[in-house]
């Protein structure tokens, strides 16, 4: 690489330098270990494109032998599967609308406050991930039978935001602790008070790590799927859950398609986020002290 | 604007602070003339941007009264009080231009569009920064970055100018070039300010008064040249300028430092006999080949531009003198004291204080 730069920035001061033997079979081993990495992550992804359309693919062909469409078209007119993704984009929204209500305010208190506690609490906040999460679905589910909730949209709402809430609170953590204190300080200095200066100063700097927590939260709630499933049942089967159903009711051409399905968003998502994943919003997430 | 704002006084009036158990301003006095400004000057820990803070709003005192033109201010919010701040980091809005960052507190007053405009404009020429109205802090350079700073405090045409060690993220040359022009801007509007700084020479250049502060409290607070001539404390003369020590006594003309060795010193006097500490400007120590002077040799020569610093070893002391270029380079010299400063327990002795020889 650093050879490749030299040589583009300094054509004439420098002769480029002969390559070795060593960085032949240094960059060789790279570019191997790249094709190996693209074939893990992309590889599945394509089977499942090219399952998508096969009517039959037997076992030894490269690619299926007879390509067809009626996967696409049986998993369009099953009506409980178009219910479910009208429920999949009622759910996301209010689930990312609650979780950020409910974390940000948090969020501003574990960067600007320092109270008892404070790192205990924010560490604790892994805890929700850090166990197996049918365990955690189980115990909730059996305070969810004693409030009723259980088959309720609330119910539902609530099992979503528990996923949601360590991206909620830790982004955008670091998002505000990132806002120097003083620009802030400056800000009342000029006559603005405390409620003004968040939503003039602090709130805007802010923003782009919100956004990207709420990018995530809304991903983490469509894609959730065992609790969904625990605590849905049977009023509400989002994508996820339904894929269960396929799994099980259907060909996997059709599990295939849904899959892709339930991709799009996904990939919507995260391409508006990239910008701000790569500024290193993301990466700040963790550098919170 | 100037012709808006009457300069206002502070008074710092008896003043503490505790922070996290520790007494970092302690019981502090200082008053600052309306149109003057003065530095706070210390080494970092002294109390002297804590007292800024608390000035500013940004920290309630937890005794004393801060006024401002007689006013008592100290239960204020920043946003409530005449005062306006420069940060250290210039704490400019990354996310708004320079117009918009300057014109924010005009903005939140409500006044009409075109007087915003107007006072933004004055105020971006008084820095030099009118073609920079529309560029984001980002894109300016960090001496632009201050005067944007600068121009944002000064445009809400507040009683009292806070600077807090506003020039110590620039390079050394650009230093000297923004802290002239901070003192232009200040006479011509004629605010009344306080900077913050552990910089002597900033404090020098600049100051109308300077309050040297040490352990949250103020050890001297005088005029530049008072200042420098005539240190109140052993810290004030250590801390301000270079200086050498010597703990010796003082006869008729002359004073005997460590070992012995008696120095010629113009205008001292005999006080008693007891030993105390003498201190002696480096330029005030003069130096030649021949004469009556203490015999000293040379130990280091460091040039310096346009003067040299000898090292020398004076009996079993080291003198350090500032002279011309014209001084021969011989190894052995002779040392004579044109000035000396006195101390006793810390404190200059005002009787021994020999009359000033230049």
């Amino acid at each position: 690489m650093s050879v490749v730069e030299q040589a583009a920035v300094l054509p004439a001061a420098r002769p480029r330098p002969r390559p070795t033997a060593r960085s032949v079979a240094l960059r060789s081993l790279g570019v191997v270990f790249v094709l190996a990495l693209l074939v893990f992550m992309v590889g599945p992804i394509l089977w499942l494109a090219l399952r998508a359309f096969s009517n039959v693919w037997p076992y030894p062909r490269f690619l299926p032998s007879d390509w067809t469409m009626k996967w696409w078209h049986s998993v369009f007119a099953d009506k409980s599967l178009g219910h479910s993704i009208k429920l999949s984009f009622e759910f996301a929204p209010v689930v990312t609308v609650a979780s950020a209500v409910i974390c940000l305010p948090a969020a501003y208190a574990f960067s600007r406050f320092n109270f008892p506690g404070r790192r205990f609490l924010l560490v604790s906040l892994f805890a929700t991930n850090a166990f197996p999460k049918i365990g955690l679905y189980i115990s909730m589910a059996g305070v969810f039978y004693t409030f009723n909730l259980m088959g309720t949209f609330l119910g539902v709402v609530i099992v979503q935001l528990i996923g949601t809430v360590v991206f909620m609170t830790w982004i955008p953590t670091a998002a505000f602790s990132s806002i120097p204190r003083s620009l802030e300080e400056a800000a009342r200095d000029a006559g603005a008070g405390p409620l003004r200066v968040f939503f003039r100063i602090t709130f805007p700097l802010a923003a782009p790590g919100i956004f990207v927590a709420m990018i995530l939260s809304f991903l983490a709630s469509f894609d959730e799927a065992q609790g969904t499933f625990l605590v849905g049942i049977p009023n509400y089967i989002t994508m996820p859950t339904e894929m269960y159903t396929l799994v099980l009711n259907y060909p996997e051409q059709a599990a295939a398609v849904f899959s892709i399905l339930l991709a799009i968003p996904s990939v919507i998502l995260m391409s508006l986020a990239r910008k701000h994943v790569m500024g290193g919003r993301l990466a700040e997430g963790f550098q919170i002290r | 604007m100037s012709e808006s704002t009457t300069p206002a006084g502070l008074l710092i009036d008896r003043v503490s602070k505790d922070l996290a158990g520790r007494t970092i301003v302690d019981d502090m006095q200082l008053e600052v003339r309306a149109g003057e400004l003065t530095c706070l000057l210390g080494p970092s820990g002294c109390g002297k941007t804590t007292t800024l803070r608390m000035v500013g709003g940004f920290l309630q005192p937890d005794a004393g009264a801060i006024l401002i033109d007689g006013v008592d201010v100290s239960r204020l919010a920043p946003e409530k009080r005449p005062t306006a701040m420069v940060f250290q980091n210039y704490a400019l809005w990354p996310h708004m231009s320079v117009f918009k960052n300057v014109s924010f507190g005009l903005r939140l007053r409500r006044l009409p569009r075109r007087e915003i405009r107007d006072r933004v404009e004055q105020v971006l020429e008084l820095v030099g920064l009118t073609h920079h109205m529309n560029s984001f802090p980002a894109q300016i350079s960090g001496g632009e970055q201050q005067r944007v700073a600068l121009a944002r405090a000064l445009v809400l045409e507040p009683k009292v100018l806070l600077l807090d060690e506003p020039l110590s993220n620039l390079d050394a040359k650009l230093r000297v070039r923004v802290r002239e022009d901070i003192r232009e801007i200040q006479q011509r509007v004629g605010i009344t300010t306080v900077f913050v700084t552990h910089d002597q020479d900033e404090a020098l250049s600049i100051s109308d008064r300077i309050a040297v502060m040490s352990g949250g409290r103020v050890e001297q607070y005088a005029d530049p040249t008072t200042l420098y001539r005539e240190p109140a404390t052993h810290f004030v003369a250590s801390f301000v300028g270079a200086m050498n020590f010597y703990t010796g006594t003082v006869a008729d003309g002359a004073v005997e430092i460590a070992g012995g060795v008696r120095v010629p010193c113009e205008g001292a006097r005999r006080n008693g006999g007891a030993p105390v500490e003498i201190g002696v400007r480096p330029e005030d120590v003069m130096v030649s080949t021949a004469g009556d002077g203490a015999e000293a040799h040379v130990l280091r020569e460091i040039p310096r531009g346009h003067y040299k610093e000898l090292v020398m070893q004076l009996g079993e002391a080291e003198v350090r003198a500032f002279v011309g270029p014209e001084v021969s380079t011989s190894e052995r010299q002779r040392v004579r004291f044109a000035r000396a400063v006195v101390y006793a327990e810390g404190v200059l002795r005002p009787s021994t204080e020999p009359a000033p020889l230049r």
